[in-house]
């Protein structure tokens, strides 16, 4: 039988993989053209982590106070302690302005100033009110509304199917192979263009703020293709993660002026940054609040700090934070409108990813070419409009220009370009991972993912140097052997939970050991990638970006310059 | 945190091999902080990796996770067990068809949701800057947009259970959003829509929904708003 004939094959001008806030406005852009446009995604649409950001989104409408783009620009450069291309931040703000009002007119309801205009607070790291918000449930609203407008406009889902292979052949993107995972069974996608919108890679790490879905799928997915990642090193640790659950507890607490307290009730942030204290960019806090836990200043001496929103009053809290006050109420049984909340460093956001230019195209080399047919948006992409370090507020406004840009260029792509063939097996690699894990051995795959999240917390946070890195590279080679020999206990078709995870083991197997190579060949302090043995920052040698190949089984590292267009952003010591 | 015994009781369902759903209970051991999600994850982790059930954000915003816990709809990452004793029941939503274990088919649930045209619909030009809507107009919405579709309402709802066509408590909410949006201007078209037998009348203000939803929304008087624009817009 042809492949073309087979129950499970699809042919779809777009196919665009996660139904977060990039997935979703690409596949909006795309299903408006008249195109065909299909999302896949591995729960359903409003379940995507996207819905979890809470504080706002970044964009100088200047309501509250002046404003400017280029302030914009250059709060977002200097938080990214200088690595972010400059050209990427420009088009960034460029277009910020706009995606905000077009979100406004598809019926956010956004939170309004007295004269009924978007309403927008303090964020850290940036010089002025920049975030438009909806109470603190931001992400979640820009989630529904999206999907709402993609019914409207006919954009095709196939919820909870997990994707196994890139079909890539001479450069090209053809399509890709999913597993149904309500159903069970694969199903082969030829495509014209393909969007990998998959969202970040916490769940490496034990304690984050991560999603049980975010296992970097699609990061994965192109390291497996033979295509480089960028900047796997840079992982954002955020300071006011809910104490042993890890779980978010907005930025938004401090833009509306929460503190945070160590065991003598010290405000410690006039320590490490005097001027912005608490709104200093993450990094900046999470290195402050480990610094304090390592030295004995934790609650009790103990490895969590306070969130202290109760000089707020109980009106503000509760019509401004109620999602951050039901969070600590619910998990950790403390009222916030009467007791501070415990906090610690959580994983929360990946800076690195899968490498694209200003189009949004995939890129193969520190040359810039481009894989035809593929793109990236949102978490899983590194552009980099980020650098070393991103500013609250910036992803969702980054998840929605890029997703808008991407679906503009996948749209142009498709005029032009026809089906390519597929590979004559298409769904060998695939086929491969569900049959090993079905005729696999004795190891399982939850024992080694608790290891390898215990290892990454303890050796991959806030501070990390050789030593610690190299033995976790040991431990990561390890437990990729043991992988071999894992086998599930589910042998059913229809939602394998086991299986599943199984198969997402992989990926977090596979894209953990770029973070630890990247981080160990990079001999500098920069953003959230802090060294205890090289505490400075190093411009003369590392103002480059780090692109990672998987090659015979070794991870082959590659360096291209990070672009500073402007003067006046050249490289300066970074205070706040 | 201490280490509690508990017994769990699930109802176990897998479509190759029963014909029926049946139960099984785990007598295990964790943390007395627990949640029921950890719960879940315990057993299936270290205990039976055939276990199926749906999770995600583990902070109540994704709605994946809305299962039957002795006896109570809820969200199970932010449900402690503390509050059920040693003794655990799990079931799966009522009124809808299980796929396997806690897992059901939820797309019925989000074909009734775009019925209701879940969009802003105007007919008006579009400002060069943002509409104007003022904290007093933003407050008749404000509350409903916090639904996160987990179905814990439609599943806790007589009037759906017997009745797979009438639109339930989610997706009328949502038809209550953008009626009271002061941004919109489909109402007409809305009402006409909810003003059938399936619609806003099969809701006999019982208050299930309201004392299942984890979000605490007041849907029932929001239903109640809208049955009220349904008259007054037919006069």
């Amino acid at each position: 039988m042809k492949i073309e004939e087979a129950r499970r094959y699809h042919k779809i001008d777009a196919v665009i993989v996660g139904a977060g806030l990039a997935g979703l406005r690409a596949a909006l852009e795309v299903a408006k053209s008249g195109l065909s446009a299909a999302v896949i995604t591995k729960v359903y649409p409003t379940r995507s982590h996207s819905g979890g950001a809470q504080g706002g989104i970044a964009a100088a409408l200047a309501n509250v106070s002046e404003d400017s783009l280029e302030a914009h620009m250059f709060d977002t450069i200097k938080g990214s302690d200088y690595l972010a291309d400059q050209d990427i931040i420009e088009r960034f703000v460029n277009e910020a302005l706009k995606t905000v009002y077009e979100f406004e007119h598809m019926g956010v309801p956004f939170s309004r100033t007295e004269d009924g205009r978007i309403n927008q607070r303090p964020f850290g790291g940036h010089s002025a009110p920049r975030a438009c918000f909806a109470q603190d449930i931001t992400g979640h609203v820009l989630l529904h509304t999206l999907y709402e407008q993609c019914l409207q406009h006919n954009v095709l889902f196939f919820n909870e199917f997990q994707v196994l292979s890139l079909l890539l052949r001479d450069d090209v993107c053809r399509g890709l192979v999913a597993w149904d995972i309500r159903a069970g069974g694969l199903h082969i996608f030829q495509t014209r263009a393909v969007l990998l919108a998959t969202g970040g890679y916490g769940r490496a790490w034990k304690v984050t703020s991560n999603a049980h879905a975010n296992t970097g799928d699609g990061v994965a997915l192109v390291l497996e293709a033979g295509l480089p990642l960028e900047d796997m090193e840079f992982v954002q640790f955020h300071p006011t993660g809910l104490y042993k659950h890890g779980i978010l507890l907005s930025e938004a607490a401090r833009g509306e002026g929460a503190y945070i307290v160590n065991d003598r009730n010290e405000r410690f942030m006039k320590t490490y940054a005097a001027a912005k204290m608490e709104l200093a960019p993450r990094d900046v806090v999470s290195r402050a609040e480990q610094t304090e836990i390592n030295e004995g200043r934790g609650i009790h001496g103990q490895d969590y700090v306070y969130l202290d929103l109760r000089h707020l009053g109980r009106e503000k809290i509760l019509s401004r934070l109620p999602q951050i006050y039901d969070l600590a109420l619910n998990y950790l049984k403390v009222d916030a409108i009467q007791e501070p909340v415990p906090i610690q460093p959580t994983a929360h956001y990946s800076m690195g990813g899968i490498p694209a230019n200003v189009r949004t195209e995939v890129i193969k080399d520190a040359a810039g070419q481009v894989v035809k047919g593929l793109y990236t948006a949102g978490e899983a992409s590194c552009l980099s409009l980020h650098g070393a370090n991103r500013l609250g507020t910036n992803s969702l406004q980054d998840a929605a220009t890029f997703g808008r840009i991407a679906g503009i260029h996948m749209t142009e792509f498709c005029r032009k370009n026809a089906f390519s063939d597929l590979p004559v097996k298409p769904l060998e690699t695939a086929q491969g991972k569900i049959d090993r894990l079905w005729s696999g051995g004795k190891e399982r795959h939850a024992p080694i993912r608790e290891i390898l999240q215990e290892n990454m917390t303890r050796a991959m946070g806030v501070f990390r140097n050789q030593d610690d890195m190299l033995k976790m590279l040991a431990v990561i080679k390890e437990l990729q052997e043991r992988y071999q020999q894992v086998g599930v206990d589910d042998h059913g078709q229809a939602f394998n939970l086991d299986l599943v995870e199984a198969l997402e083991l992989e990926n977090l197997l596979s894209f953990s050991e770029v973070i630890v190579e990247g981080a160990l060949a990079r001999k500098e302090s920069r953003g959230a990638h802090f060294r205890s043995d090289f505490p400075k920052r190093n411009d003369g040698d590392w103002l480059r970006h780090t692109l990672a190949w998987r090659r015979g089984g070794k991870i082959v590292l590659d360096f291209s310059k990070a672009v500073v267009i402007y003067p006046q952003y050249q490289p300066q010591e970074r205070k706040y | 945190m201490a280490k509690i015994d508990i017994h769990v009781n699930i109802l176990r369902y897998r479509p190759e091999s029963d014909e029926k759903p049946r139960w099984q209970e785990f007598a295990i051991s964790v943390d007395d902080e627990s949640t029921v999600l950890d719960v879940l994850n315990e057993i299936h982790w270290q205990h039976d990796g055939t276990l199926a059930y749906r999770r995600s954000c583990r902070s109540s915003i994704c709605g994946s996770c809305a299962m039957k816990v002795n006896g109570r709809n809820v969200l199970a990452c932010e449900t402690p067990i503390h509050r059920f004793g040693r003794k655990l029941k799990i079931e799966p939503l009522s009124g809808f068809q299980i796929i396997k274990d806690l897992v059901v088919d939820l797309d019925p649930f989000f074909e009734k949701l775009q019925r209701i045209k879940p969009y802003l619909i105007l007919d008006k030009s579009l400002p060069d800057k943002e509409f104007v809507q003022t904290p007093a107009q933003l407050e008749q919405i404000g509350e409903s947009t916090l639904c996160i579709l987990c179905a814990a309402c439609s599943a806790a709802c007589p009037s759906s259970w017997p009745n797979s066509e009438y639109l339930g408590p989610a997706a009328l909410l949502k038809a209550y959003r953008f009626v009271f949006d002061s941004r919109d201007d489909g109402a007409d078209q809305r009402l006409e829509i909810v003003n059938d037998k399936n619609g806003v009348w099969r809701c006999h203000t019982i208050f299930n929904c309201m004392e299942a939803c984890p979000k605490k929304i007041k849907i029932t008087e929001y239903l109640s708003r809208l049955k009220l624009k349904v008259v007054e817009n037919s006069l």
